[in-house]
């Protein structure tokens, strides 16, 4: 007799990558980065009324601390640099949400000469959020889609010769 | 005080420095030599019939077929209630003007992103530095033959765009 038929209301079955994944995004730490006026609306998102709160975000003030960066606004040249040594202080497994226009492709400062072009540049971006600036209920979205992308993924499969490659 | 006034105050105070206005217009202007820049702006605020006691804005022009940059004042007087602006033409190939730094601190600001985006040299200035552009940044994007680089620093500054 197993332990499941035992005490079914009390077991739950799972994977093991499943049960990781699942941990690692019901807690998503995100760095507190806003740029430009995106940052109102990623405000907004944290606050009572979107209440980016339930999905197991907290936004934390440093990026050793933290699991996301969301890039919420226009990225300058000068930012640009900045911004890469922030992300590589970020420990792993770390995610890049690029909010808004002007962080997905310089949106309306593209031809400007201080403006980078999209912090895809600098950085890998897991989930770009169009709009300008997005609403609140669009980063609940992307946040969203980043959790599906997360519970997708396979940490203790080494990757071989053969994964790798399919 | 109207601006007629305030050329005739200056002219008589600066007979070098101070050259002609164009008072016929929305915001009266005068010319002033770059050399005297410093000197007039602070009898302009020490006079008591003068005043000037706000800095409103300070920012530069590049006429690049007339060979000069422009340095353009915009003053106000808070007792007085009275504008005057104050154009001051530095030449292109080495521009150098005085700072104002000294008669209004907001003017350090003001000067660093000229500086910055049009490349004038502001003797005297506690702390002429980039403002907006990177510390390494080459060039001067506001001056009409800039050319914006290929890439700063391996970030590509080239993207298709439909607006090309």
């Amino acid at each position: 007799m197993s332990l499941i038929n035992s005490m079914p209301e009390m077991v739950v079955t799972t994977k093991a990558d499943q049960f990781l994944n699942w941990t690692r995004k019901s807690s998503v730490w995100w760095m507190l980065f806003g740029l430009a006026c995106c940052a109102i609306e990623m405000m907004q998102t944290q606050g009572p009324r979107a209440d980016v709160d339930r999905f197991g975000t907290a936004p934390r003030a440093a990026p050793r601390q933290s699991d996301l960066m969301i890039v919420a606004g226009t990225l300058t040249l000068k930012m640009a640099l900045r911004t890469k040594i922030l992300y590589e202080q970020m420990p792993e497994p770390r995610y890049v949400i690029s909010m808004g226009s002007c962080a997905s492709c310089g949106g309306l400062f593209q031809l400007a000469y201080s403006v980078c072009d999209g912090v895809d540049k600098v950085i890998p971006v897991d989930v770009y959020v169009p709009g300008c600036p997005p609403r609140p209920e669009a980063l609940t979205e992307g946040i969203l889609k980043l959790q599906e992308k997360m519970m997708q993924e396979k940490w203790l499969v080494r990757p071989t010769s053969e994964t790798a490659a399919a | 005080m109207d601006a007629a006034a305030i050329h005739q105050r200056l002219r008589a105070q600066f007979p070098a420095g101070v050259g002609d206005a164009v008072l016929e217009t929305k915001d009266p202007w005068i010319q002033i030599e770059p050399n005297a820049i410093a000197e007039v702006c602070a009898f302009l605020k020490g006079d008591s019939d003068l005043a000037f006691d706000c800095l409103t804005n300070e920012t530069g022009v590049d006429y690049k077929a007339e060979g000069y940059i422009q340095v353009v004042y915009h003053l106000f007087s808070y007792k007085h209630r009275h504008y005057i602006v104050l154009k001051a033409n530095a030449l292109r190939d080495n521009p150098v003007v005085p700072t104002v730094e000294n008669v209004w601190k907001a003017a350090n600001w003001l000067e660093r992103e000229i500086y910055d985006l049009l490349g004038i040299t502001f003797t005297g200035h506690s702390d002429l530095r980039r403002l907006l552009m990177p510390e390494d940044w080459i060039g001067y994007p506001l001056r009409k033959d800039f050319v914006e680089p290929e890439e700063y620093h391996g970030i590509n500054t080239r993207r298709e765009s439909l607006l090309r």
